[in-house]
């Protein structure tokens, strides 16, 4: 086997992949302008995506900001520097951890939803009928969920932040003894409005990646039960690498302005 | 150019998947008003010409002409042209999971005729009049329906817009006899009630024999062979007895894998 032939297929076909994914995600969101849009199923998904993942979002951004919490007080400690506690850690949540942790939570729920659900529509014919009923799938399918999740997640991920910094004051104020009108006073005081944008900017990229991905892999998946089950398990690894990829990207570009 | 009187003509389709060759050069005319039932083994490429004619697979070459215009080349308005008059039966039926059964019937008038919820609605309840099925019915989902009643739906849903072209697949598979003369009935009522051209794809020879007007079979990609129900016994053509008959011995052979 020729290694150097090998690396190259890989490589030709990953590009081509990722050309396609591209296109495919462009199409989505030029279907978004070229109509007709069904906003019955734009809302539809809005609640699935949006309103339904709230409690999963909220549990997770409660617990990590209160560990945080605890992991600013015991470091900054070491160089008594623990009165910082509410500044770093409303940065920490409102720029990295807010969007990303919401991102991935959206991905696990929602990508590995999309991609099932229009995998088994696929293997079932039933994209085919909607073709045959004069609607077409994409516009159908497709466009309303990747725009539902691409405005629902930055929503989210403001109520992340929120709920994120409430577990980080409780655990500051109820056992790490802090003032609870500091707490607030000092993080309001540090955190800028560039801060939360570019968190709400990321979350919205991550939301148009996250549905694009699932999407992506359901539409396109084949080969029955199997098919399917890949299709789920390739659309939530792609949406979490894309998610963390993209997140390093954004964040070079997004700390120079 | 095709024979004036026929709506549908194909001629010198081909397609291929990789290096399989489905379908080699077939030619088919189906009169207005007529249905034609093809015929064939499994994976002798019976469903893939019915989606290539609507749409759904691209072919590699050859030409289908709806009403004379050919829509080979499936652009968005060749699509548009042929599936704003026809409707399919699938072969498991595929419904939308998610919608309600009127809302499957409904589909088409609500996303792409622009009607009414209430106005589609209505026209789903009636549609399942037609099929023999009470309106309540309408408020299922189609996980709560048996088999026989999800063709029924999938038929209320083909016809729901008085389409010009009907396509079935395989319309008796996975029924009991009974339910499969049901459905053979529904079809032919129907189509003669809509005065729809159809085409059916199956391997159920009772059912072609009762709703076609006319027989082709097809054989490594091509029709082999063409005539009326009646003539189906005396076709003089070896394939076609040994099909019809269902003979395991005979020119057709099965890919087995001997031990």
């Amino acid at each position: 086997m020729n290694i150097f032939a090998a690396t190259g297929r890989t490589t030709l076909a990953s590009l081509r992949e990722t050309g396609r994914i591209a296109n495919f995600a462009s199409r989505g969101a030029l279907s978004w302008v070229t109509g007709p849009f069904y906003w019955r199923a734009f809302f539809s998904a809005l609640y699935r995506i949006g309103f339904a993942s709230l409690p999963v979002v909220g549990l997770t951004a409660i617990f990590t900001g209160a560990a945080l919490a605890l992991n600013i007080y015991d470091g900054s400690l070491r160089f008594n520097a623990e009165t910082f506690l509410p500044q770093i850690l409303g940065v920490s949540i409102v720029r990295e951890l807010g969007p990303v942790l919401a991102a991935l939570m959206v991905a696990g729920r929602c990508s590995s939803a999309m991609a099932a659900e229009l995998g088994t529509m696929r293997v079932t014919e039933q994209i085919d009928a909607m073709s045959t009923l004069a609607v077409e799938p994409f516009k159908y399918l497709i466009a309303p969920r990747i725009l539902a999740t691409t405005l629902a997640l930055p929503a989210l991920v403001l109520i992340a932040d929120i709920i994120g910094v409430y577990g980080g004051y409780l655990v500051s104020v109820y056992a790490l003894d802090f003032s609870g009108p500091i707490f607030v006073k000092n993080i309001s005081e540090f955190l800028e409005n560039r801060d939360v944008i570019s968190g709400l900017i990321k979350a919205a990229v991550f939301g148009f990646l996250i549905s694009s991905m699932g999407c992506y892999y359901g539409y396109n998946s084949r080969g029955g039960a199997q098919g399917v089950g890949s299709a789920t398990r390739t659309a939530v690894v792609a949406s979490a690498v894309a998610v963390l990829a993209s997140n390093y990207f954004m964040t070079s570009l997004l700390v120079e302005f | 150019m095709s024979d004036s009187n026929a709506k549908i003509s194909v001629s010198d389709l081909h397609k291929s998947f990789g290096r399989n060759e489905v379908l080699r050069g077939v030619d088919l005319d189906v009169d207005r008003g007529k249905s034609l039932v093809v015929i064939g083994g499994s994976g002798s490429g019976k469903s893939v010409l019915a989606k290539c004619i609507l749409g759904l697979i691209k072919v590699d070459k050859g030409v289908i002409e709806i009403d004379g215009r050919n829509i080979a080349r499936q652009t968005d308005s060749d699509r548009r042209f042929m599936t704003g008059q026809s409707g399919m039966l699938f072969q498991g039926a595929a419904l939308f999971d998610s919608l309600p059964v009127w809302e499957n019937i409904g589909f088409r008038l609500i996303y792409a005729q622009g009607k009414s919820r209430k106005a589609a609605r209505d026209k789903a309840i009636d549609c399942l009049s037609q099929v023999g099925l009470a309106p309540e019915i309408g408020d299922l989902f189609p996980s709560e329906l048996s088999g026989g009643m999800q063709k029924r739906v999938g038929l209320a849903r083909a016809i729901a817009a008085d389409p010009q072209i009907l396509f079935f697949d395989e319309p008796t598979t996975g029924l009991d006899p009974i339910m499969a003369d049901v459905i053979n009935n529904l079809i032919l009522e129907r189509v003669k009630a809509l005065g729809a051209t159809a085409i059916s794809i199956t391997h159920d020879m009772a059912s072609a024999r009762k709703i076609a007007d006319e027989v082709a079979m097809l054989y490594q990609g091509r029709i082999i062979w063409r005539g009326r129900p009646e003539e189906i016994e005396n076709s003089n053509n070896p394939m076609v007895d040994q099909f019809v008959h269902g003979r395991a011995e005979g020119p057709i052979k099965m890919a087995m894998r001997r031990r």
